[in-house]
């Protein structure tokens, strides 16, 4: 049997980090890793450190602490900019896992499918990490390397995620697809943010999930709706070429050309409703 | 560690390592075992406890997290009085529980939403309950129940006489709604060892055993096919073809090779790769194509071309009938291998006692487990007890052994308790599964819409072992033809042995497979002639005097007709709401699809008795004795309802003494549909046996009106009242036995397959978004002839339960080796796929049945994924020929008709 530490402040949990422990937030990922046998590591349990909880605004935007469970999220007064991640926060699982499980456990864990992945991308967020050494952050993009790979050093916690201020009138949405209608693994999901500023499209930032070893943005779509006008006709501005970043797979779920095909249904609709 | 925290209000103290899960706590050291544990992984929600008021997997809490929390479990809900709260009368009063195993779950993620909430809309219930499955019940009476929370009374028990037909709360039901039903690994003595069973990770591959000494100076006792006397089962008393421990070669991935025995710690720490097994991997044989292939290796030695099974039923001239048809439709469909999926894992525990062995384990048939862990332990049948828990779902998956045989074994050898409860990857891989099947249809009619010809090849992978593929194979070419009165038919099943799961026994032994087959048959007809698709079944179909494909004359209870003209308004109004619907255009597009089957109840041709006793004791006690397994299909209830009125006294004064095969009769199998008209008679038989031994001694006419109170019974006849002392009277036991009259059948399947059949015709609306291939099912309406509803709650439970699994079918479900072998990658029903659900009782009686009854289980899940399937094609134009209907199966089929078109 590991040890298991459950410090109540960060500073507490950072030193405890100067040897390798497992990260246990909500659990939701790490359980079900170990159905069936004993758990053995370390565990540095972070769920009761207070600065790791709860949201905050400042000037430059939004902290959201790395704890945060998704039902907090749904639940907290934020701007519409938000929707697409709180849409995506009530795709999560179903009602237990979303009272449970974190927003950084969700990144952490890197699934291909991590469903808060595309809406913290369309949102531009960065990840703090905090180690005995310090703060850094990076944005979120280059902190998942890979299915189940991040850029989290030996010592590191993820702290907190930070998402700034749209410079326009913002809105999102997200949208997820799935063979059935809770607990279930994404076949593909996409969250789009829109700025608007008199009624054409100022800004865009546009991410796809479970279509790639990680989720991507679409840069060449977001630079081709800026200037568009934002209505419902915005959807049809997507093209096939505009998904050259994803690369989708076969398996169970899915096939990959169905996952393209899809891809493009959900950005399409995604558009014309956040822009109507 | 030392952890406090408020448990159902109460100050608790938990001592132990913080990185316990929750839901382990609360069942293996503070003895709530009222929270369930179907997955451990998230996935069921079985294990929902509030924390904090909020709803969570207790099994995915760590113990360190909870403390100076509050926790409230199944256990808090009653009130001080230990009367149930309003919710769980509430899902008494529905029927929303049915085996139970998920009803902690339910209540306690319902209570989250209720408690701040008394009225909530079906879509807040609907998110509440999101992550919580549930197998059986197909939630709409959960719903409903939580819908509807408000304090009211128990419904008055109904009098002396009248309990069949009534909607009696089911009699187990306070057991279930307040967590104290025991299931399988509710009640595991706290000094039992336990069993961890090592498993092949290939679907086939010889191995050999290195040095095991070592592992066995660790633990209690390490088993291998050595330690098995007799090392063969199955469920044939000829084909005793699969082994409890593998024996140098294994056969599929997932079977049992080695079974380590000690401290519940010390075998859970134990990894695969710690026991000395070198493998010797060989291509295994996949599918039936594979094992049909010329140089196919056997699977079975003994099997040559890996054949099982063949046979079939032949009747008339189909081949030349064909010519004089006016249209031909013909097809090929393919179906996956489908899990049951019930939310309790295989679990139990053995004791020896003396020169016999005592079996606490959840199953469907225990005088069939009584015999075959005889067999294999080279005991007398007398010298094995089967005492069943209570059953967390079945549906066919519990039929087969499963920790029988290794917890009988090592609680022989060591002489103490022994436990084993399987992980839901062990359940997926280890267990059955439904055939796979190909079916080759082919049917033609006249210009009028008259079935002239059917020629029906049904094709199933058996897997590794018979189980109970020779059952499927025998009942499909019986019923491959479907519910229709056809002149000229052939129809032929045959089973292949493959290196996949056993195939075995799943609710309707592969008729839902061949019903796909010939309900797309029936569409492609009536779309060819331009008939109405519910008008043309409605002209075929069976009639009492009709005579069967096997040559017998249906004489009474053949109600389809009835069941299609209940159906016939909701089809025509639906039918002009979905065109409306589908003139705005979009993606969205809708459609209706109807289903028909019929299901024959009992063994195929093969003697399948049940004998049920009636008990009154000195001290006025009247007891049912039912050897029929309630596996949450309600058999518990309606036994006690058909003998109390057969005995003539209320129902309310039963007690129910069920399945521990020291003191019960055998009552046969909980399968093919069989207890309520099987175990049923024999219950109404006994209850009148019962009746007649009262009236004897009562010197009474058969009209006399019965009442018991306290030790005495009273007897009025006409204006006179007798009363009996039953201390006097001594012990009286009335006694039943029914067996259907059935024949065997003869080359040419010609025979008596069954004595009655169940008929069924459901209708599915369903919604396509065709850029997306998904599809929502928005409503089923079910229509079914079951003789007589003993309990209408009951059977509708039933009906919902089985669409659930039939939309499940049709839709999601897929078992792959080695890939969904757990509930998240393995997809089942949850409570927003599962529309609304309308029942209509027929109720066409069968004479031979108890009080007109025939069986309901299976028949409720047949006509559900044609019907979908259907549905799917009036609104897309592409008919399924392989399910499940993924949605890129779906889009890509939609694509490619496109593309056809504008070629
Ligand atoms: C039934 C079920 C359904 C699910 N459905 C979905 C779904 O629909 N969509 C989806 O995206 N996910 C789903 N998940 C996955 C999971 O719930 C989410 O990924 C969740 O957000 C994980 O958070 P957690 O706090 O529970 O993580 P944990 O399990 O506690 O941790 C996950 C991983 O992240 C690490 N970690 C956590 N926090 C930190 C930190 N602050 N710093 C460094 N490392 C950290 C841990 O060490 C671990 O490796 C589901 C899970 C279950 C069990
Ligand atoms: S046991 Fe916890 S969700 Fe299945
Ligand atoms: S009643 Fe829900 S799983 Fe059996």
């Amino acid at each position: 049997m590991g040890d298991y530490l459950r410090p109540r402040d960060l500073d507490e949990a950072l030193q405890a980090l100067t040897r390798p422990f497992t990260v246990l937030a909500g659990g939701t990922d790490f359980y079900p890793a170990r159905v069936g046998r004993p758990v053995t590591e370390d565990i540095l349990d972070i769920a009761g450190v207070a600065a790791l909880r709860g949201i905050s605004e400042s000037d430059g935007g939004w902290r959201l602490g790395a704890t945060t469970t998704w039902s907090e999220l749904v639940e907290a007064g934020l701007p519409p900019v938000f929707d697409g991640l709180k849409q995506a926060a009530r795709e999560v699982g179903g009602r237990q896992i979303q009272n449970a499980g974190t927003i950084a456990g969700n990144i952490c864990n890197a699934s291909p499918a991590a469903d808060g992945v595309p809406a913290l991308l369309a949102l531009d967020a960065e990840v703090e990490l905090a180690s005995r050494d310090g703060v850094r952050r990076l944005p979120l993009a280059s902190f998942i390397t890979g299915v189940r790979k991040t850029a989290l050093l030996p010592g590191e916690l993820v702290t907190a995620l930070h998402v700034p201020r749209p410079r326009h009138e913002a809105r999102s949405a997200f949208l997820k697809l799935g063979a059935r209608r809770y607990l279930v693994i994404s076949i593909a999901m996409a969250s789009v943010v829109v700025e608007v500023s008199n009624r054409t499209v100022a800004a865009a930032r546009i991410a796809v999930g479970a279509c790639s070893p990680v989720a991507q943005r679409l840069p060449d779509l977001e630079r081709a709706l800026v200037g568009a006008s934002a209505d419902m006709h915005l959807g049809e501005q997507v093209q096939p070429g505009h998904l050259a970043p994803l690369s989708p797979i076969d398996d169970v779920r899915g096939s990959a050309g169905y996952r393209t095909d899809v891809a493009l249904v959900l950005l399409r609709r995604l558009l014309s409703t956040v822009a109507a | 560690m030392k952890l406090e925290f408020t448990l159902n209000g109460r100050e608790t103290v938990w001592n132990g390592a913080p990185v316990t899960r929750l839901a382990a706590a609360l069942r293996d050291d503070l003895g709530v075992t009222g929270t369930k544990i179907g997955c451990d992984a998230g996935d069921c929600g079985a294990c929902t406890v509030l924390l904090d008021g909020r709803q969570v997997c207790s099994c995915l809490v760590a113990m360190g997290q909870v403390e100076g929390c509050s926790v409230e479990t199944v256990e808090g809900l009653e009130s001080g009085d230990s009367a149930v709260a309003d919710l769980q009368q509430s899902f008494l009063d529905h029927g929303a529980a049915q085996c139970g195993i998920c009803t902690p779950g339910m209540l306690m993620a319902a209570q989250e939403l209720v408690r701040g909430n008394n009225k909530p809309t079906r879509a807040e219930v609907e998110e509440t309950l999101g992550g919580v499955l549930c197998r059986c019940t197909g939630y709409g009476k959960i719903v409903d129940a939580v819908m509807d929370v408000v304090a009211r009374a128990p419904a008055p028990a109904p009098p002396a006489g009248e309990a069949v037909g009534a909607r009696i709360v089911r009699v187990d039901g306070h057991v279930k709604v307040t967590g104290r039903d025991v299931f399988g690994a509710d009640a595991i003595p706290r000094d039992a060892l336990w069993v961890r069973v090592v498993r092949s990770p290939y679907a086939r591959a010889r191995f050999e055993l290195g040095d095991l000494a070592p592992l066995r100076q660790r633990l209690a006792a390490v088993l291998t096919a050595a330690d098995v006397p007799f090392n063969g089962y199955g469920i044939y008393p000829d084909v005793k073809d699969q082994p409890v421990l593998a024996d140098g070669l294994v056969r599929y991935r997932g079977e049992a090779v080695v079974a380590l025995v000690g401290e519940r710690a010390d075998v859970m720490a134990i990894r695969d790769d710690e026991v000395p097994i070198t493998w010797m991997p060989e291509a295994p044989v996949v599918g039936v194509d594979a094992a049909m292939a010329a140089e196919a290796p056997l699977v079975q030695a003994d099997k040559p071309g890996n054949l099982l099974l063949k046979g079939g039923v032949k009747r008339g001239d189909a081949a030349s009938a064909f010519e004089a048809c006016a249209a031909v439709a013909e097809g090929t469909f393919e179906t996956a291998f489908v899990e049951h999926a019930y939310i309790e894992p295989e679990a139990g525990w053995a004791l020896r006692v003396g020169d016999r062995i005592e079996i606490h384990a959840t199953t469907q048939t225990p005088y069939m487990d009584r015999d075959e862990v005889a067999n294999l332990m080279r005991l007398k049948p007398e010298a094995v007890r089967i005492v069943p828990t209570a059953c967390g779902g079945g549906f066919g998956g519990k039929l087969d052994l499963s920790v029988q045989p290794l917890i009988a074994i090592a609680a022989w050898q060591l002489g103490r308790p022994v436990a084993l409860v399987y992980t839901r990857p062990e359940s997926m891989a280890a267990s059955t599964k439904r055939h796979p099947a190909r079916v080759n249809a082919k049917f033609g009619c006249d210009a009028e819409g008259k079935l002239l010809a059917c020629d029906v090849t049904a094709t199933f992978d058996t897997g590794a072992y018979a189980s109970w593929g020779p059952t499927v194979a025998n009942r499909v070419p019986v019923h491959a033809m479907g519910p229709y009165a056809i002149p000229n038919v052939r129809s032929w099943g045959e089973a292949f042995f493959t290196n996949g799961p056993p195939a075995g026994a799943f609710r309707g032994f592969g008729v839902p497979q061949a019903a796909i087959a010939h309900e797309a048959m029936m569409d492609g007809l009536a779309d060819q002639l331009g008939i109405d698709r519910l008008e043309f079944r409605h002209r075929n179909a069976l009639r009492a005097g009709d005579t069967t494909a096997t040559g017998q004359t249906l004489a009474h209870s053949a109600g389809l007709a009835q069941c299609l003209d209940a159906l016939r308004p909701h089809w025509r109004a639906a039918h002009e709401a979905i065109a409306a619907f589908n003139a705005k255009g979009g993606p969205r597009r809708r459609g209706i699809g109807v289903g028909c089957m019929w299901y024959g109840i009992g063994n195929t041709s093969m003697s399948n008795p049940s004998r049920m006793r009636v008990g009154l004791s000195p001290a006025g006690t009247l007891t049912l004795y039912s050897g029929a397994l309630d596996i949450g299909q309600g058999s518990n209830t309606i036994m006690v309802q058909i003998a109390a009125d057969a005995v003539g006294l209320p129902a309310s004064q039963f007690a129910l003494v069920t399945g521990d095969t020291d003191l019960t009769a055998d009552a046969g199998k909980t399968s093919a549909s069989r207890q309520t008209f099987v175990s049923g008679k024999a219950a109404e038989k006994a209850g009148q046996d019962l009746r007649q031994q009262i009236l004897r001694l009562a010197n009474a006419g058969p009209e006399a009106v019965l009442s018991l109170e306290g030790a005495t019974l009273s007897v009025r006849d006409g204006g006179e009242v007798r009363t009996i002392d039953l201390v006097t009277a001594g012990p009286l036991m009335g006694e039943g036995t029914f067996d259907p009259p059935t024949t065997p059948l003869d080359a040419d399947g010609q025979g008596v397959p069954y004595a009655t059949y169940g008929f069924a015709a459901q209708l599915a609306e369903v919604e396509v978004d065709v850029e997306l291939g998904t599809v929502k099912v928005l409503r089923i309406v079910a229509a079914h002839d079951v003789g007589r509803a003993i309990n209408p709650t009951l059977v509708e439970g039933q009906i919902q339960g089985g669409v659930a699994q039939g939309l499940g079918l049709a839709l999601m479900e897929e078992y792959l080796p080695g890939r969904t072998e757990n509930l998240h990658d393995y997809l089942i029903p949850t409570v927003g796929d599962v529309p609304e659900i309308e029942c209509i009782l027929i109720e066409d009686r069968e004479p031979l049945g108890p009080s007109g009854a025939k069986g309901i289980g299976e028949p409720a899940l047949v006509p559900t994924a044609p019907a979908i399937l259907g549905a799917v094609h009036h609104a897309t134009g592409v008919r399924a020929h392989r399910v499940p209907l993924l949605p890129h199966r779906l889009r890509e089929a939609i694509v490619k008709q496109s593309e056809a078109k504008t070629t």
